[in-house]
């Protein structure tokens, strides 16, 4: 599963990670596999729909997660 | 009693070179805050809404808000407020850095500015010390050139000027200060130009914080602000890391990123445009304007030398929007645009919009003089922005009047993406639905800081809503909007709204001030100043079907990426939004104007 990383949440990571997608699987379980605490993920896109953390995930779906970020 | 206003007004009559110092009537000040309200106020009372926006009998308000040089968070911010010759309306552009605190320090809320002198000059302000001088040396340089001169001229001066693009009335010229701070939208700019007015220095040699109201007060809750700020994961950490810019992945991710005049919403490349390569490749420091805890500005360098860098809707105006993947180039055009005192976000989309003119054949080879506007030539970014910035070349001079105006001419008005005839910022419409009608109803048209609505729909702040739903999207805009009128009418910076909300600005304003504002009561002055500022709009000639956007909006859903398919639903939005507002056909009501005081 391609999980895309940005922000802070790259710093010591790479910036596209592939992790091996298991039945059940939703974002937190994704999380933990990848040393990211939930309280540091402020947004979470699955296929560039925002979603909670509780969604489950598919195999062929394409994550994208960002710290507490803004602008304007 | 002490308050944070100077109860002064500066009117400078550059007609007959005359300068007088006004009172400014408090309880009018009171009843609009200061800033965008206070000085849409003052305009409207002195100016005929159908004048001609660069004509001797406009004015220009340039003024704070009652937090601007108060020592709390941000406070900094000042407006220029007048007819824009871009828009025919009310136009109101925000900058910060440190001169409107200065002007403060100086005595002055404001300063009007009328007439036209017949000749270049500038004025400087040394506290009750003012005096109209020749800029005849001045005339023609950049917008650095000249800030750095009068810095020589007058030692300790905060220089506020124009550039060439000013002086040579394109239509969306900026006023900038301390070089790379701009009051950038709507073609303020040109108007000071055409007052033949370069510069406005300004030196205080008495003070540096404003007096309060109530100045324990003051400091009980700008040390709970400054918390907030700083806990906050967008003003704490987001904006100081890596600035505007880190939205670049994120509005790209969901789809909802305007490429190539809009004809995509997904860039593949974005990532080498993004706040996190900004930061990687090219930051070498922070940005702070002044008594700002965020500093979300990027310092750079370029050939040497360090100077402001880019934000993210210059980022992406310059860069996706026109093709473009190398940030050496989007540096370098953002610092030409501020050499020549431009809007950023106006110059790069009327340089996507020529591009696409040329993609499609309307523009010939032959007009671009030696460079053509090819999508992703980067060369182009930085001398088309140039020669629009000094009205050079036939074509350069035509796409100074901005996009609608170039597209026009071309027989092509489709192309540009533009509301009201300003062009629009950098989210997608059709992908993120509530942005849609607080683009279309801005009073100052094209526009994303009339109502941020990204902040609910993207980032989920203060709470998430569904980006593709329409929901209750009116209600959320109107509040926003009308939270913001405050925001800018404060004189606090609008980025302060990601840690405080409306409760913490009715108590920063009532310590400084002395009025009893609370959550209800604010968001009603709001209100007021969002009628007001309508009501402009309504005496200036705006058409009702003018709250509308680009075609490519309403008709053409997004071609490629995660919001394939989508199409704005401003139709559906747009009658609730003018019945939460209590307006009929685009105005307010009677009734409206009667409940706001107006
Ligand atoms: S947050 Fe950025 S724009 Fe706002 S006052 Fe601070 S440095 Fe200036």
């Amino acid at each position: 599963m391609e999980v895309r990383l940005f922000a802070t949440l790259r710093e010591k990571r790479e910036k596209v990670v592939d992790v091996p997608w298991t039945p059940g699987l939703d974002g937190y379980a994704l999380l933990g596999t990848l040393g990211i605490a939930p309280e540091d993920v402020a947004i979470f896109l699955i296929n560039g729909v925002h979603h909670r953390l509780d969604a489950p995930l598919n195999a062929e779906d394409v994550v994208a997660l960002f710290p507490p970020v803004g602008g304007g | 009693m002490a308050t944070s206003y100077c109860g002064k007004i500066l009117r400078i009559n550059l007609s007959n070179k005359t300068c007088r110092v006004e009172e400014l009537d408090l309880e009018l000040a009171e009843k609009f805050i200061g800033g965008r309200g206070l000085g849409t106020k003052l305009y409207m009372d002195e100016v005929c809404p159908t004048v001609d926006a660069l004509s001797p009998e406009n004015k220009v308000v340039i003024i704070s808000g009652p937090l601007t040089g108060t020592a709390t968070p941000t406070g900094c911010r000042y407006m220029v407020v007048t007819k824009s010759p871009l828009t025919g309306m009310i136009a109101s552009s925000n900058s910060g850095g440190k001169w409107g605190a200065v002007l403060k320090y100086a005595g002055y809320d404001a300063i009007i500015l009328e007439g036209k002198a017949e000749t270049p000059c500038y004025v400087n302000i040394v506290d009750d010390k003012v005096e109209l001088l020749d800029a005849a040396h001045l005339w023609g340089t950049t917008v650095e050139t000249c800030k750095h001169t009068l810095e020589e001229a007058h030692k300790g001066a905060s220089v506020l000027n124009i550039g060439p693009a000013g002086e040579t009335l394109s239509l969306v010229a900026a006023v900038m200060n301390e070089g790379e701070r701009a009051a950038g939208r709507s073609g303020v700019g040109a108007v000071v130009g055409s007052k033949n007015l370069k510069a406005i220095c300004v030196t205080a040699t008495t003070r540096s914080v404003m007096p309060v109201y109530d100045t324990e007060a003051l400091k009980a809750v700008t040390s709970k602000c400054m918390a907030k700020i700083k806990e906050n994961g967008v003003t704490g950490a987001g904006l100081p890391t890596y600035g505007t810019a880190v939205l670049v992945n994120i509005i790209n991710q969901v789809g909802a990123y305007p490429t190539r005049n809009w004809q995509h919403s997904y860039d593949e490349n974005a990532d080498a445009t993004s706040g996190e390569t900004l930061k990687e490749k090219h930051l070498v420091k922070n940005g702070f304007c002044h008594r700002c805890p965020i500093g979300c500005g990027r310092i750079v360098e370029i050939d040497g030398k360090h100077v402001g860098g880019p934000e993210y809707e210059t980022i992406w105006g310059f860069g996706s929007n026109c093709g473009i993947t190398d940030l050496e180039y989007i540096n370098r055009a953002n610092l030409m645009c501020n050499e020549m005192g431009n809007d950023t976000i106006s110059v790069s989309c009327t340089i996507a919009a020529a591009m696409e003119l040329y993609q499609k054949g309307y523009i010939k080879e032959e007009e671009c003089e030696g460079v053509p506007l090819i999508w992703g030539n980067g060369e182009a970014i930085v001398v088309w922005t140039e020669r629009m910035g000094r009205g050079e070349t036939a074509l350069g001079k035509l796409m100074a009047q901005g996009s609608h105006r170039l597209c026009e001419h071309y027989g092509h008005p489709e192309i540009a993406m533009v509301v009201k005839k300003q062009e629009l910022p950098a989210y997608d419409a059709r992908g993120i639905q509530g942005i849609g009608i607080t683009y279309a109803t801005s009073n100052r048209g094209g526009c994303h800081v009339r109502g941020y609505m990204i902040a609910p729909e993207i980032l989920g702040s203060p709470e998430a809503l569904e980006r593709t739903a329409i929901d209750d999207k009116h209600v959320w805009a109107k509040i926003f909007q009308d939270l913001t009128a405050v925001i800018d009418s404060s004189g606090l910076c609008l980025f302060t709204s990601f840690a405080l909300g409306a409760a913490e600005y009715a108590e920063l304003i009532n310590a400084a001030t002395g009025t009893n504002y609370d959550v209800n009561s604010l968001l009603e002055a709001g209100e007021r100043v969002y009628n007001l500022e309508r009501v402009f709009n309504q005496k200036a000639g705006m058409d009702p079907s003018e709250d509308t956007l680009p075609k490519r909006l309403l008709e053409e859903p997004i071609a490629h990426g995660v919001s394939k398919g989508h199409l704005s639903r401003l139709d559906e939005m747009l009658p609730k939004y003018y019945e939460a507002r209590g307006w009929e056909n685009a105005f307010p009501t009677q009734a409206t104007l009667e409940r706001l005081g107006l």
